[in-house]
């Protein structure tokens, strides 16, 4: 059938399983738009506040979802105001795929109104991308970019996608959605192999990220742990994917992870690396992290084998399939001596004291946890608040943590919670951690949870500064509060009035059991001001750089 | 990949890299962006078309210890437009470079000049009262002795096309990338799926 872009462009969506779009109109993509109006029962778009949220939105979807978030933007500043978005979806390996206008072919390089040359730009926070240059191109150039999303080592594809492409007429055939690609073959060689170097390990550790909750599965990881009788730490990416309180977690590793399972892995002398590239916030010192320990490496992106630290072995294919592989030839053990060494450091591990009077976080994220329950999705921004989050809730849901890892991305947090909302329904409880500084940066999005109706709760951690740099200032720049102190008057009740949501204020824990529970029964987003002291710090630390001898745990 | 001490590290070498990619607009960009991004120094980079339209030949003169080499092997790789990503051995690879040479010259030193020339199977493709232009083409080592003889003369210009390669014998590259497995879209393992504890 004879189609125009703008028609095509729907179609495929549609193909292609998309049912929810986050988006932005504008001048160039208007016919897109007046498309999507005519689809408004097979489509929905999410109309955001700025292009950026939106692009967290999907980021946010396809987080909670394991799905393909879709994103659409007008050309110029529309696409422009994509770029953190996308870029923080790559640096997580989020499966996205980002939409964009652009001025029509005749127009392109001539500097036009709203002209961005998007392609460019997006080149290295992208899988791939592409410019669709004539309409005939068009629907096999978004199929390829759905693809290439949920491929291998997922990521963001942007095609953009100039105006009269979406006006030209062309002959549309449908297609099923191809399969994805992935690597589910195992060198059973170096599955024995790897297998060997486990049993004959004293103490060995898993150590696992972000790569396992993209995998096939996550069970493979669990058997593995049980038989081998073996502990294992997480990155922040993976929190949520073995559960709270499960004998083998010992919870997350790094800058802010705990001193067991940093001592574990000091200790170690075998260390499985599954779907984790040592980046600088676990592998601080990549000469020293692990020095005791062969290390073997699980990686389905072959690129990762060895880039940051030094491996013994690496086996590339996606986590559950590799770890199947490996498992029959696993000996059934338990590390006792191991386990009950491993049991003495968490003894001793960091403790905050409770506090009747003051907010303390740890407490808020306690009662957090008793009211909104294990099934409850949550979301951060970036900072302070983020790391309490990682440290201090009960992680029971692989996708159940959404948070900006890679990037850091200050201002992820609402998007990010409005797509996971809009992915699993107004009955998903999703609540929103986030600090006063990140707050700031994208609170508008709050228009768009009431638009929509979303029950997002917010809880604000708010210490009137910017913490989790003073908290480094504190620590090494003799406490000189260099632009951390912003001096801000933001009165978060009234501005939740403003935008047309309940707000409320927390100075104590009884304020905030309250507050939450009065929250947790409104059918429209709220959110909760909680007064942190300003001094509050994140514990245990390992500065950059630094090893388990330089431990801050006081 | 294996564990290697610091001072077991092999020096840095020169090396030859040969990109198979896709014969479409903005390759080089993607190539050229990457290796800004992660810092991989180039000393020469040539793109010539192949014996298939659709496939363009991206030939990388660089220098690097074994691992560095080989992270930028596996980062090239990743990029969509990669086909075959490959390194070409110095004793098994045929490299060769075109220079251009315009030297000031007078009556009394050209027979001189001619004689270095003949001796290098270099070709004198233009001349003037006052210079001359030498073609040459070799290995980089050639061309880096015969620039040598020139030391004491004027070079006026110099260009070098950077360095072009093949494998020797009967082997050739599969123009196509890897092909890939396939698993149906998003279905989890049979029994895989990650329960909520």
């Amino acid at each position: 059938m004879l189609l125009t872009g703008a028609q095509i462009f729907v179609e495929v969506l549609v193909e292609q399983g998309v049912d929810t779009i986050f988006g932005y109109p504008g001048g160039a993509v208007l016919n897109i738009y007046d498309e999507l109006y005519k689809n408004s029962d097979r489509i929905q778009n999410v109309l955001t506040a700025h292009e950026q949220g939106a692009a967290h939105a999907a980021d946010g979807y396809a987080r909670a979802t394991g799905r393909t978030g879709v994103v659409l933007a007008t050309s110029g500043p529309g696409a422009t105001n994509l770029v953190t978005g996308i870029a923080t979806a790559f640096m997580d390996s989020v499966p996205m795929v980002a939409f964009t206008g652009n001025v029509a072919t005749s127009l392109i390089g001539r500097d036009s109104f709203q002209e961005a040359y998007i392609e460019g730009i997006t080149m290295p926070i992208t899988k791939h991308n592409y410019t669709v240059r004539k309409v005939e191109d068009l629907a096999d150039t978004m199929r390829s970019a759905f693809r290439i999303a949920q491929s291998g080592r997922k990521g963001p594809v942007l095609v953009d996608i100039p105006k009269d492409v979406t006006a030209n007429k062309c002959e549309f055939t449908p297609k099923a959605p191809e399969l994805i690609r992935t690597v589910t073959q195992v060198d059973e060689q170096q599955a024995k192999e790897a297998a060997e170097m486990i049993n004959q390990a004293q103490r060995p550790i898993v150590y696992f990220g972000g790569g396992v909750r993209s995998a096939a599965g996550c069970q493979p990881l669990r058997d593995l742990l049980i038989k081998a009788g073996m502990p294992a730490t997480h990155t922040l990416m993976a929190a949520g994917v073995l559960g709270y309180g499960e004998p083998h977690n010992l919870g997350m590793l790094g800058m802010h992870g705990s001193f067991a399972a940093n001592k574990a892995i000091a200790e170690a002398d075998l260390v499985l690396a599954v779907g984790t590239r040592f980046s600088d916030r676990v592998a601080l010192n990549p000469d020293t992290f692990a020095s005791r320990a062969r290390i073997i490496q699980i990686d389905i992106d072959p690129s990762e084998m060895g880039k940051n630290v030094d491996v013994d072995l690496c086996i590339a294919g996606d986590a559950a399939y590799v770890l199947q592989a490996i498992l029959p030839h696993v000996n059934k053990t338990e590390h006792k001596l191991w386990m009950e060494q491993i049991r003495s450091w968490q003894k001793v591990d960091y403790r905050p004291q409770d506090s009747e009077t003051e907010l303390r976080p740890h407490q808020l994220i306690d009662e957090l946890c008793r009211q909104a329950g294990p099934e409850a999705v949550y979301v951060t921004d970036v900072g302070q608040h983020q790391m309490w989050a990682a440290q201090y809730l009960h992680h029971t849901k692989s996708r159940g943590f959404l948070t900006s890892g890679g990037l850091g991305t200050m201002g992820f947090g609402y998007g990010a919670a409005i797509g996971a909302q809009m992915a699993l329904g107004r009955d998903q409880r999703v609540i929103m951690l986030t600090g006063d500084g990140s707050f700031h940066m994208n609170l508008n999005e709050a228009c768009t949870a009431v638009s929509y109706h979303l029950p997002i709760i917010t809880v604000i951690f708010n210490n009137s500064v910017l913490g989790m740099v003073r908290q480094w200032q504190t620590s090494f720049y003799d406490g000189r509060y260099s632009a951390t102190d912003p001096h801000r008057h933001t009165d978060f009740v009234k501005l939740a009035e403003g935008f047309g949501l309940k707000g409320y204020r927390a100075t104590n824990p009884a304020q905030f059991r309250e507050a939450l529970a009065d929250a947790m029964k409104q059918d429209g987003p709220t959110w909760i001001d909680c007064r942190i002291g300003k001094d509050e710090r994140v514990l245990p630390m390992i500065p950059g750089g630094g090893d388990i001898n330089d431990i801050i745990m006081e | 990949m294996k564990k290697e001490t610091q001072n077991s590290q092999p020096a840095d070498r020169r090396r030859v890299i040969s990109l198979l990619v896709d014969n479409q607009n903005g390759v080089l960009a993607r190539v050229s962006s990457l290796f800004c991004r992660r810092g991989f120094n180039i000393d020469s980079l040539t793109v010539s078309a192949t014996n298939d339209p659709a496939v363009s030949r991206i030939t990388i003169a660089t220098h690097g210890k074994d691992q560095e080499i080989e992270q930028l092997i596996l980062q090239t790789e990743r990029l969509e437009v990669a086909r075959q990503v490959f390194e070409l051995n110095a004793d098994n690879s045929l490299q060769r470079e075109l220079l251009l040479l315009k030297v000031a010259c007078t009556t009394a030193n050209r027979a001189e000049m001619r004689e270095i020339a003949s001796i290098y199977n270099s070709k004198i493709i233009d001349l003037s009262p006052d210079s001359m232009v030498f073609e040459l083409t070799g290995k980089p080592e050639k061309i880096n002795a015969f620039l040598k003889m020139f030391e004491g003369y004027q070079v006026l210009e110099l260009c070098r096309t950077g360095v072009t390669a093949l494998e020797r014998g009967g082997k050739h590259q599969h123009m196509q990338k890897p092909p890939q497995e396939v698993r149906a879209a998003q279905l989890p393992l049979p029994g895989t799926h990650c329960p909520t504890p």
